[in-house]
């Protein structure tokens, strides 16, 4: 196993100055005909209840196991059974990913997670990031997938958080932290010509390179970069969406992230994320203003509006949205009208090259003993390892060799989503 | 301006010198200052007092500052600290233990923020239950034995939770504490095996952390305990020596007395050449240079002091400084700012009247270092890791924000030289500390000579402000 330590003396900080057309695309994935593929990977942070978003509706352990957070069975979205038999529908406020999966182009991944699930948010987020549990310190999967790419434009990876997240980080890779493209340049405490003066100075100072001071080319490098990144930035800034985005922290990132697509800059992988799934109490999934019912509404809304617009301007078959969360929820509801911090849970994979439906099985709620089940029947047992997602998404969508990444051969055959 | 090598000193053991450090140091020669630094007992504590007050920076917070039980405030008062306390080193080593015990307020605050915030910061005799926070202790002991510090973050309730030894039971072994202790805080990875690992967490069983209970969030108190029945009493056997004999094995104790398992390892590992090769690696890479590579001779040397004084980091200390290692121009200007070096450096030569230690802290995260936040327990990626387009262009916006800031003050500073745009520019220069090896200084003559020079109030602001701005943004002053 690699260390990060060791991450670091092996990846030397590189930088492209100017912005060529990055060698991003695989071999693979250009034979596949793609030339810009993108990434999207959102965190729905806090712990999805997966079966809230899934709902096995004629499971009669899923009523009575969740007396007051059960979804009736004529409210869900169905989306027909899976490979156990089990009836399926999708939470009622996810119409618009209800019309996604009819279409073909959201893959519903079931029980996904991995052995010995951790149960804290801080621990289960590092180990989804570096993708070798139970490791939950090193590298990040995605910064592993970015260093293989060689020199790396400044903007190949975008967080549109304010932190580089864990799954991007990796010595030699730089992440572009952009929450806001107003934000995102060159600022003066003057305006106008002086501001432009002191931009035109900048430059000039950063234009000497001494060679024999290789430190101080380094830094100069940095100041040169992010120059020649502004304006790339703050043309997405000036995007016009063919749809109207949600005007909340989900949507205006989307927003951003089809932005900074549709202007062509050059970014691989973008990170983003929206909160709020930590349910332990008054988690209401039924009632059109309940805690989960406008979790629901902040991802429809969101992701609807992104694939839309993605849709109309050509671009939704370069596009790959992955969701993942640190885990799901304990099957049984607890005294607080809540569920608790549980194991395995769903993924989602939303694009228009991806093979929608049912991946996986759904468990089986009966309490008494079945495989499905651990933790004494209380959690979801995981039986896709989430390594395997990954793997798929590495080899299939960006081109890259999953076995080195992981540390391991994790390809699941059945696992056909993209 | 104080001599260049004590000017050097005071950017390495300090955080630079503004105009108040430099009535002070002006005075002494470079021994003196270096007494100065490392005998920082004999120099008043009182830092924290000058909060609040006129003449130094200010601090934002919602609601009554409360830098005991709120992160974000506990992150002010450091800085605070760092751009106005008369004991640099000090603040200087607590940042450097800081980093080399990296701990991660988020998952301390997992007991609570106003809790997670004491365990970090809160200073005892400000707390209801006297709780101690972690940086308070290594501040305590920033100049101390590495055997006391190893002793006492081992039983320091933030690393207890941090590294999981409150979860370290007879039954149930918990490795955390055990590996890091082994690879981070002293022999290195190499120098343990998987079985020391599993031998340390055995050490380590029962000892864990005791919550007093009080009324909630803010009021609990945290503690260290040995819970005797938790701990596991046979022996433990590791590949390198514990006792002075050479014997490799703590023997197996009654659970009563087994804590003594711990302070023997800790009492072997703070001793062993390892430790001493690794931590003299460090500070030499933390003081001297990352990227020319330690003389051995040199290198032994600080091996030897910090073995022949009993793992005392002082005497370590006043070996550097007064090597010639260390004073060597070439090494000037040498070593990768860290973010709260180059924030606290920028305030002390800029100005800070009227700004506020509230406004570095999104800058510091976008810049890649929020204290009390390392990114793992192996602290922050240092040297050239500082750097890439996002975290430099937020060092660059960091200038602005700063130089805007201090606009009007620039302006007025400069009056004296106002007559000329060249003599402006060579008082602007005289306040920073920055190589100057790429011909910057011309580029900022053309900068401040464009146009017609009339040395108006309003002229001197926009330009005074506009060279703060390109300095402190430029290349040449992101070095130490």
């Amino acid at each position: 196993m690699i260390t990060r330590r060791q991450f670091v003396k092996n990846g030397v900080a590189a930088f492209t100055v100017s912005f060529a057309a990055p060698a991003f695309v695989s071999d693979l994935a250009r034979a596949q005909g793609a030339s810009s593929r993108n990434l999207v990977l959102l965190a729905l942070a806090g712990g999805n209840d997966g079966l809230s978003t899934l709902v096995p509706y004629n499971d009669p352990f899923y009523y009575s196991r969740r007396p007051t957070l059960g979804i009736p069975a004529g409210t869900v979205l169905q989306v027909g059974s899976d490979g156990s038999g089990k009836a399926l529908g999708l939470h009622p406020r996810l119409t618009g990913l209800h019309n996604i999966f009819n279409s073909g182009k959201l893959a519903l991944i079931q029980r996904v997670g991995y052995q010995n699930s951790s149960r804290s948010h801080f621990t289960g987020t590092d180990i989804w990031s570096v993708g070798e549990p139970p490791a939950s310190q090193g590298s990040g999967w995605l910064g592993r997938y970015l260093s293989t790419l060689g020199p790396l434009d400044p903007l190949a990876a975008w967080t549109t958080t304010g932190d580089t997240p864990h799954s991007m980080l990796a010595s030699g890779v730089g992440v572009a932290a952009i929450s806001n493209t107003t934000t995102f340049a060159f600022q003066s405490p003057n305006s106008g010509t002086e501001a432009a003066l002191e931009r035109t100075t900048a430059n000039a100072i950063a234009s000497h390179v001494p060679v024999d001071v290789s430190h101080l080319s380094f830094v100069a490098s940095t100041v040169q970069g992010a120059m020649a990144t502004l304006d790339r930035v703050a043309s997405v800034g000036t995007y016009q969406p063919s749809v109207t985005y949600p005007n909340n922290g989900l949507g205006q990132a989307l927003r951003m992230v089809a932005g900074a697509m549709s202007k062509g800059i050059g970014t691989k992988v973008f990170f983003v994320q929206t909160g709020g799934f930590d349910t332990h109490a008054s988690q209401d999934t039924n009632g059109t203003n309940g805690a989960y019912y406008r979790l629901m509404a902040t991802l429809d809304d969101g992701l609807s509006a992104f694939y839309n617009d993605l849709r109309n301007t050509g671009l939704i078959n370069d596009t790959l949205v992955l969701t993942f969360s640190e885990f799901g929820r304990r099957i049984t509801e607890n005294g607080s009208r809540g569920t608790d911090h549980g194991a395995a849970s769903l993924m989602l994979a939303m694009g228009g090259l991806v093979h929608g439906g049912l991946y996986g099985t759904s468990p089986d709620l009966n309490p008494n003993g079945n495989p499905t089940l651990e933790n004494s029947s209380g959690d979801v047992t995981f039986e896709t390892d989430f390594r395997s997602a990954y793997a798929r998404v590495i080899d299939n969508w960006l081109g890259g060799d999953s076995t080195s990444i992981l540390g391991g051969n994790f390809k699941k055959a059945s696992l056909t989503f993209v | 301006m104080a001599d260049d090598s004590v000017a050097h000193l005071l950017r390495r053991a300090g955080f630079g010198a503004s105009s108040d450090d430099l009535a002070i140091f002006d005075r002494l020669s470079y021994n003196q200052a270096v007494d100065r630094l490392l005998n920082y007992d004999t120099i008043p504590d009182d830092v924290d007092s000058k909060l609040g007050q006129a003449g130094f920076i200010g601090t934002t917070s919602n609601g009554p500052f409360s830098p005991n039980t709120v992160i974000g405030d506990a992150r002010q008062r450091w800085l605070f600290r760092m751009i106005h306390t008369n004991r640099p080193l000090q603040e200087k080593m607590t940042l450097f233990w800081h980093n080399y015990f990296a701990t991660g307020y988020t998952k301390v605050a997992g007991a609570g923020q106003q809790d997670g915030t004491r365990m970090m910061a809160a200073k005892a005799v400000e707390d209801p239950k006297g709780q101690r926070g972690q940086i308070e202790m290594l501040r305590a002991n920033a100049l101390g034995t590495l055997n006391n510090l190893l002793n006492l973050i081992a039983t320091d309730p933030a690393m207890l939770i941090w590294l999981d030894g409150n979860t370290n039971t007879k039954n149930n072994p918990q490795e955390n504490f055990g590996r890091e202790l082994m690879e981070l805080f002293s022999r290195g990875v190499g120098y343990y095996t998987e079985q020391d690992v599993y031998a340390a967490a055995r050490v380590f069983t029962g000892w864990n952390l005791h919550v007093d209970r009080g009324s909630g969030d803010g009021d609990n108190a945290y503690s260290f305990i040995y819970n005797a029945n938790l701990h596991e009493t046979s022996a433990k056997t590791f590949s390198f020596p514990i006792y002075g004999d050479g014997s490799t094995t703590i023997p197996a104790r009654s659970a009563s007395a087994g804590m003594q398992d711990g302070l023997d390892l800790i009492n072997a590992l703070s001793t062993h050449p390892e430790t001493a090769r690794r931590v003299a690696q460090k500070l030499y890479d933390f003081f001297v240079s990352e990227s020319v590579p330690a003389d051995p001779n040199f290198l032994n040397q600080i091996v030897q002091v910090y073995l022949q004084n009993g793992t005392n980091i002082k005497p370590v200390l006043q070996t550097i400084f007064t090597s010639p290692y260390f004073t060597d121009p070439s090494v000037y200007f040498s070593r990768y700012s860290w973010p709260a070096e180059f924030v606290v450096r920028s305030i002390k030569e800029t100005g800070w009247t009227g700004f506020s230690a509230g406004s570095t802290l999104t800058p510091l995260v976008n810049m890649g270092q929020q204290l009390f936040e390392p990114p793992d327990v192996a602290g922050w990626d240092l040297g050239q890791n500082w750097f890439s387009t996002g975290k430099m262009l937020a060092r660059m916006n960091f200038a602005s924000t700063l130089a805007s800031n201090q606009k009007f003050r620039l302006g007025t500073a400069m009056a004296p030289a106002r007559s000329s745009a060249q003599g402006v520019l060579d008082l602007m220069l005289s306040r920073y500390a920055a190589m100057n090896e790429s011909g910057m200084r011309d580029d900022l003559l053309a900068y401040i000579s464009t146009g017609t020079w009339s040395g108006s109030d309003a002229q001197l602001q926009t330009r005074a402000s506009g060279l703060a701005h390109l300095i402190v943004g430029s290349a040449e002053y992101q070095f130490v």
